[in-house]
């Protein structure tokens, strides 16, 4: 009697785990498939891609395609590319990135290690920051950007970012930051130690799971932005989101997919390196809160 | 002159009187334990001498120098946190060396300073370790290096040992001790642990809700508590409370106490002037385990002893003395009998009360009689 059921309950968990991972399959064949079409279709030759398969390997691997995506595709009346596009996103967002994460550290600190009258407020404010659309305020910043003779340059998308970006950052790196014990400040400060040193000797060396966090959600904010950089920026100094607009709405007769797919996935590649070289802390550091620092 | 002097010292957070006016006073070399239940303020007390928490008024020196507004760093003190507060990322070398480092200490010298260090602590091969790799203990031990390595004036220690097991806290204990003997600084200790309090103190500060209940020796405040908190905070197991109406007998007075069917007025030595207002009254009569002990004949006959015969309701045995529970005037009463004296639950027993000790409080106010 106990055997069968033990074999019973054995047979059921082992049908459970197939439902699972044959559920986990099809979800990721279902998530994958874009991926691959857009894959395949960027190896293909414009005939075969004619041809009207989608989902069949493409007969012969050219890499002509990518080429001309990086190189000489055109972005509306000039035809050099993403290349240059490319290079204007990242001069912008690894400044935009690496500042908006300072400064969510120091604000952090600031709010969490050294409470001050009205600091709950000053945070719940820096929130509200989080949950403003972008849409909203286009006119205002252009006024601001405007006002400090930064229109319409990198620095200025820099600075756009850098403001949008430091509610979220101060969001986490403040809610790391309570799990931190604050007697290690207190010690610190009988020790001798300053506002500054303590930040950096003691506070920053702890934070590197936050900090992975933050430039992950920072990189990956800014360098898919579109509306700020379409609206921020013009002519070659714009973002490649906005140069992969342009160069699929350029069209000289035929449609090229192949050229369309190649340059889409060039934009998409950097922020697809960050998730897989970091990704691990990410998901460490946004459950950090939960476990005792 | 005072290695740290408290005066009438107060703090409110938002209108709320934390501390209620703290007179403390010690001298150089002094052991002094701040104790009490939680909430009663110490930690906050211990926090505005490092000057974490600012004094709302009042005045707390140092030395000779007021330190009221100056920062932790320049008031030559050291602390141990209770959660050790050691700095994870770095070696324990680190840790020790990072107050020296921040004080501009030459190199050679801090190297010298953590040799020292780590040999008065025996963690010499504990010192490229970070603290994620040390237990407990190790952990305590490199909190109070940090604290030695500067020799401050005063050492500051926030429950310190309130983290580790039982058997390790009784040996850190023993180990603050003789290094208090070592170095003899001044030491302001906070514990909630009457033990501790008990063990380590050369003056205790008892507090409860924002006061000081009673300032004295440990053995002062054991044998003559001010109050009936003081009385039955300190001292485990602790005192015994016993509500006795007062009566004269033979010339002085006495309490009359009600154990079985049997009832007692045993006189008390020296009572008479301050038990005689109270004469008639219930008073509460407390007396602590081990005055209530087996019959012994050699003290027959002295005048504070008197003997009683006691129905046992419990006994609890703990190696060295076993706890014997009586009922007197409707109270369980411990009493600490030599095991082989004691008793069986439900057997009596004879009951030898030393009142040399015994104190009396008003049972309204709870403040002391006699």
């Amino acid at each position: 009697m106990a055997d069968m059921s033990v074999a019973h309950t054995a047979g059921a968990s082992k049908l459970g785990r197939f439902i699972i991972y044959g559920l986990l399959a099809l979800v990721c064949l279902y998530y994958l498939m874009p991926l691959f079409v857009m894959l395949s279709t960027s190896l293909k030759s414009l005939d075969e891609i004619r041809a009207g398969n989608l989902l069949s390997l493409p007969g012969e691997f050219r890499t002509d395609a990518w080429v001309k995506a990086w190189d000489s595709a055109c972005t509306g009346v000039q035809c050099g590319g993403l290349k240059g596009f490319f290079w204007n996103s990242v001069s912008f967002v690894v400044p935009a990135v690496v500042i908006s994460t300072m400064i969510g550290a120091f604000n952090g600190y600031a709010l969490t290690m050294y409470r001050f009258r009205g600091s709950d407020l000053v945070f719940g404010m820096l929130m509200i920051g989080c949950f403003i659309p972008f849409q909203v305020v286009l006119l205002p910043m252009a006024q601001t950007l405007g006002a400090l003779g930064i229109a319409n340059s990198t620095l200025g998308l820099v600075f756009v970012h850098v403001v949008y970006g430091a509610a979220f950052t101060t969001l986490f790196f403040r809610n790391y930051y309570v799990t931190i014990p604050d007697e290690l400040v207190k010690a610190a400060k009988i020790d001798g130690a300053g506002f500054l040193r303590i930040f950096f000797s003691i506070i920053l060396p702890l934070s590197v799971p936050i900090i992975v966090v933050s430039v992950i959600w920072q990189f990956t904010q800014v360098w898919n932005d579109f509306l700020f950089g379409v609206v921020f920026s013009s002519g070659d100094r714009q973002p490649i989101t906005v140069a992969l607009n342009n160069l699929v709405n350029t069209s000289t007769g035929v449609k090229e997919y192949n050229v369309d797919m190649a340059a889409a996935i060039i934009a998409a590649l950097p922020t697809l390196l960050v998730y897989i070289v970091a990704g691990k802390y990410f998901v460490r550091g946004l459950t950090a809160g939960a476990v005792k620092g | 002159m005072g290695a740290l002097s408290i005066r009438n010292v107060r703090k409110s957070y938002h209108g709320n009187e934390i501390l209620k006016g703290i007179n403390l006073e010690i001298d150089k070399g002094e052991f002094l334990i701040l104790v009490g239940p939680s909430g009663c303020g110490k930690s906050t007390l211990l926090s505005m001498i490092a000057g974490l928490d600012s004094v709302t008024s009042g005045e707390i020196r140092i030395g000779d120098r007021v330190v009221n507004d100056l920062s932790p760093k320049d008031r030559d003190i050291a602390m141990v946190f209770q959660s050790y507060a050691l700095y994870p990322n770095m070696t324990v070398r680190e840790n020790i060396s990072f107050g020296l480092q921040i004080r501009k200490v030459p190199a050679a010298e801090q190297a010298r300073i953590v040799e020292r260090v780590a040999n008065t602590l025996q963690i010499g091969h504990l010192l490229d370790r970070k603290p994620s790799q040390l237990s407990g203990g190790q952990r305590q031990r490199v909190a109070m290096g940090r604290a030695i390595s500067r020799e401050p004036s005063l050492f500051l220690f926030d429950e310190p040992l309130s983290n580790l097991d039982a058997k390790l806290r009784v040996e850190m204990r023993t180990e603050i001790k003789l290094l208090h003997q070592r170095m003899g600084t001044s030491i302001v200790y906070v514990t909630h642990d009457q033990i501790e309090a008990m063990t380590l103190g050369d003056k205790i500060a008892v507090m409860k809700a924002g006061e000081v209940q009673q300032f004295g020796t440990p053995q002062e405040i054991y044998d003559n508590p001010a109050n009936l908190f003081v009385a039955g905070f300190m001292g485990s197991p602790s005192m015994n409370f016993i509500p006795a109406k007062v009566e004269a007998v033979g010339g002085g007075y006495g309490v009359k106490l009600e154990s079985g069917q049997r009832t007692h007025v045993f006189p008390v030595p020296g009572g008479d002037g301050k038990l005689k207002a109270w004469e008639g009254r219930e008073v509460l009569f407390g007396i602590r385990p081990e005055q209530i002990t087996h019959k012994s004949e050699s003290r027959l006959g002295l005048p504070q002893f008197q003997t009683a015969e006691m129905p046992i309701r419990l006994t609890e045995p703990t190696g060295p003395d076993t706890m014997v529970l009586v009922p007197i005037n409707g109270k369980d009463v411990v009493c600490r009998v030599h095991p082989a004296h004691a008793g069986q639950p439900g057997e009596s027993m004879e009951l030898m009360f030393d009142l040399s000790k015994s104190v009396f409080f008003d049972p309204a106010s709870e403040q002391r009689i006699a």
